[in-house]
């Protein structure tokens, strides 16, 4: 996806076109940014609580390995069986082993991050199996054919009319029919995917979940929800397959009362979400009786590896900086071409894919560096920084390159300019004459080609009447 | 062959050798091990423990508010009067079955009785297409939220296995007064024992719902559509 993916600017013009996504993104994010406000409000001790999260986070980091072998050995002992893997293709292949081993054709999955930064549903499917996602809006996605373009509600793209055009054509394909006089309110929408989706519920031999957290100490898995589609997944289901990074184990039980607090208000505005379950392997004569984790360690492991980037680390996918970012509320999650869009996206994309692609160097730029998102971060993670050192990184991996970049030429052009005085002063001299020739103020419009690649999206100030130099010869006479 | 296990072991403590000397982790606490559980080790300075909870009546006032701005019906009645009340508010619902936990008590069991609810066991446990033909489920809850709205079910006896509080549409669930606290880290301290002890938790707050649609907020989706709360005092 990566490779053929245009660069976001590129994107983002195709995107920003949409009229109807525009307005979708608006009402959306505004809306979630204004109920996330009133419910950080509310708590007195909002900042002790994003300090204590940061802090939690950063000691598990710093001590991973412990962790992971406690969360393991915890895991075991309630009877779970767990598993690794290095990478993306380990991890589908581990999983689509698991469910063949079970002879099952098709899973029911909940919502997770991680499984579609893996391709799991593509692995599965190549293998023969069907995924169903069972989520409201993964289901609008996926019956349409689409991708997510936001991490908590990916349809946030559709509005009602596509959604009720899109059950009304595809859910019969897959199971059972949408009602023929189904209509657009969202009522009817929802009671028509729990319609379609309940037959699937109930016949289900497996689950596939991800997790919000991994309490070591434990083995307990938490898996945070609203709609019950969760909970059906994680236990109607003979076989559970969990499938969670190596990032989301917490050191304690106890811990979970700080993030309890801060996640829903972060992620929907909610004092608390509707459902969340919290289970520790097999429980005897309660939920599926074969349970399976999946850790998978996948970019992570680079992040690790550069003390700088770890607070990456501590993410737990709220999106509270995606909805404040002016960027993302403008062109909404496709653009970014990653399933991680928004703030946190362009740090983690790059961090977890490399620099390799056109796409994936223009990311860290997707960002006006206001820092509304670092206000809004519920562990704190100093966006603003990470982004600065990932174009850091941009700027070096094109210095490297063996192709010349228009970029790295002019800053060439620009050492050679001002490392003696009287080039400066020329240059100086030289622009004062082309500002008083063109006699007009303000700014320059589009330039050709390929001064465009910067006036296209900037303006470029006209030169001025007279230089610095000229100026203060003036003045001090 | 190296295992997959292996190198991510060797990676981590190759990555975090770079970094300063971290600070000791935690060790496992006495949760892991339910034999030593010493519930004094978990008191935050209120009555946390269950044995000895007082009863704040503006927290139950907070919680049957919180609960309720999701859409949940909520009364508070003497407990005496909670099973008849219980009864009464399945039957205003419209529900004829209800799936019954087998440590729901003999109270209520009588009161469904009174009012004409079929009250069906699970034992030998019922199957999920079974559960979806039944109108609804009584629970218990072990500990619930004022601050949040929120019930936390740990399915034992009095609440049944998980599939029972999900299937049905219509989740009734019994709150004894004292089992209420009035924030998360509380509840936090007072569900160790039951994790401790190996119990899976459902924290609830409100009725099943979405946004995922134009962020409108439709109440029903997977879960109960109606929940209803009895607060017994």
């Amino acid at each position: 996806m990566s490779a053929i993916a245009p660069p976001f600017p590129e994107a983002a013009r195709k995107q920003l076109a949409n009229p109807q996504l525009r307005a979708n993104l608006r009402r959306a994010t505004s809306t979630i940014k204004a109920k996330r406000a009133l419910r950080q409000a509310e708590m007195a001790d909002w900042e002790e609580l994003r300090a204590a999260a940061a802090a939690i986070k950063d000691r598990m980091i710093s001590q991973m390995d412990v962790y992971l072998e406690q969360a393991e050995a915890a895991l075991t002992r309630a009877g779970a069986q767990v598993h690794w893997a290095r990478d993306a293709d380990e991890a589908n292949s581990v999983v689509t082993a698991l469910v063949q081993a079970t002879g099952a054709t098709e899973v029911v999955k909940v919502k997770s991050m991680l499984t579609q930064e893996i391709g799991l549903n593509d692995a599965l499917r190549r293998a023969g199996i069907a995924p169903f996602e069972t989520d409201l809006a993964e289901l609008i996605v996926q019956l349409g054919h689409d991708t997510p373009s936001h991490i908590l509600v990916p349809a946030i793209h559709r509005n009602r009319a596509e959604v009720r055009e899109i059950f009304l054509a595809e859910m019969g394909l897959v199971g059972r029919p949408a009602p023929p006089d189904l209509s657009s309110d969202p009522n009817d929408l929802a009671a028509a995917a729990r319609a379609h989706l309940r037959e699937k519920f109930l016949r289900a031999k497996v689950g596939i979940s991800g997790g919000n957290f991994l309490i070591a100490e434990t083995g307990t898995l938490v898996v945070v929800e609203s709609e019950g589609n969760g909970r059906m997944c994680l236990t109607l289901p003979e076989t559970l397959i969990s499938v969670v990074g190596i990032e989301k184990v917490l050191p304690t039980f106890q811990d979970l009362e700080v993030f309890m607090q801060l996640l829903p208000r972060s992620s929907t505005g909610e004092r608390m979400n509707p459902y969340t379950s919290m289970w520790s392997g097999v429980t005897p004569g309660d939920g599926p009786s074969n349970v399976h984790v999946v850790l998978v360690a996948g970019g992570r492991l680079k992040a690790l590896a550069e003390p700088a980037a770890r607070p990456m680390l501590r993410c737990i996918r709220c999106s509270a900086c995606m909805n404040t970012c002016p960027v993302y509320q403008k062109v909404g999650g496709h653009a970014y071409g990653s399933v991680y869009p928004g703030p946190i996206g362009i740090v983690l994309t790059p961090q977890f894919r490399g620099l390799d692609t056109p796409l994936d160097r223009s990311l860290p730029f997707a960002c006006t560096l206001c820092a509304a998102c670092a206000d809004v971060c519920p562990v704190k993670i100093p966006l603003p920084d990470l982004i600065v050192r990932q174009r850091h990184k941009v700027a070096v991996a094109k210095t490297a390159d063996l192709r010349p970049h228009l970029e790295v030429l002019a800053m060439a052009g620009a050492g050679w300019l001002f490392r003696r005085g009287w080039r400066l002063a020329l240059a100086g001299w030289a622009l004062s004459v082309v500002g008083r020739l063109r006699g007009a103020r303000g700014a320059i419009g589009p330039l050709p080609w390929p001064m465009s690649r910067w006036t296209r999206a900037r303006d470029l100030p006209a030169p001025p009447r007279q230089s610095f130099r000229a100026w203060w010869r003036r003045g001090s006479r | 062959m190296i295992t997959a296990r292996d190198a991510i072991f060797a990676q981590i403590k190759a990555a975090l050798a770079t970094a300063p000397p971290a600070p000791p982790a935690a060790a496992p606490s006495s949760l892991t091990s339910p034999g030593s559980l010493d519930t004094t080790e978990w008191r935050d300075g209120e009555a946390t423990s269950t044995a000895s909870s007082t009863v704040d009546d503006a927290v139950v006032t907070l919680f049957a508010e919180r609960c309720g701005d999701y859409g949940a019906a909520v009364v508070r009645v003497p407990s005496r009067d909670a099973a008849t009340e219980a009864a009464r508010l399945l039957a205003d619902h419209g529900v004829e079955s209800v799936v019954a936990p087998e440590g729901i008590g003999a109270a209520l069991l009588a009161a469904l009785a009174n009012a004409g609810i079929r009250a069906v066991g699970d034992t030998p446990p019922l199957s999920a297409a079974e559960l979806d033909q039944l109108d609804g489920v009584v629970t218990a809850c072990r500990v619930a939220i004022a601050e949040t709205g929120t019930l936390v079910l740990d399915h034992a006896a009095d609440q049944g296995r998980r599939a029972l509080s999900l299937v049905p549409d219509t989740h009734l669930c019994l709150v004894r007064a004292e089992q209420i606290v009035a924030a998360v880290p509380q509840a936090v301290t007072r569900l160790r024992p039951s994790v401790a002890a190996g119990r899976p938790l459902t924290w609830v707050s409100g009725p099943s719902a979405t946004v995922d649609i134009e962020l409108t907020r439709v109440e029903g989706v997977h879960g109960p559509r109606t929940l209803l709360v009895v607060v017994a005092e």
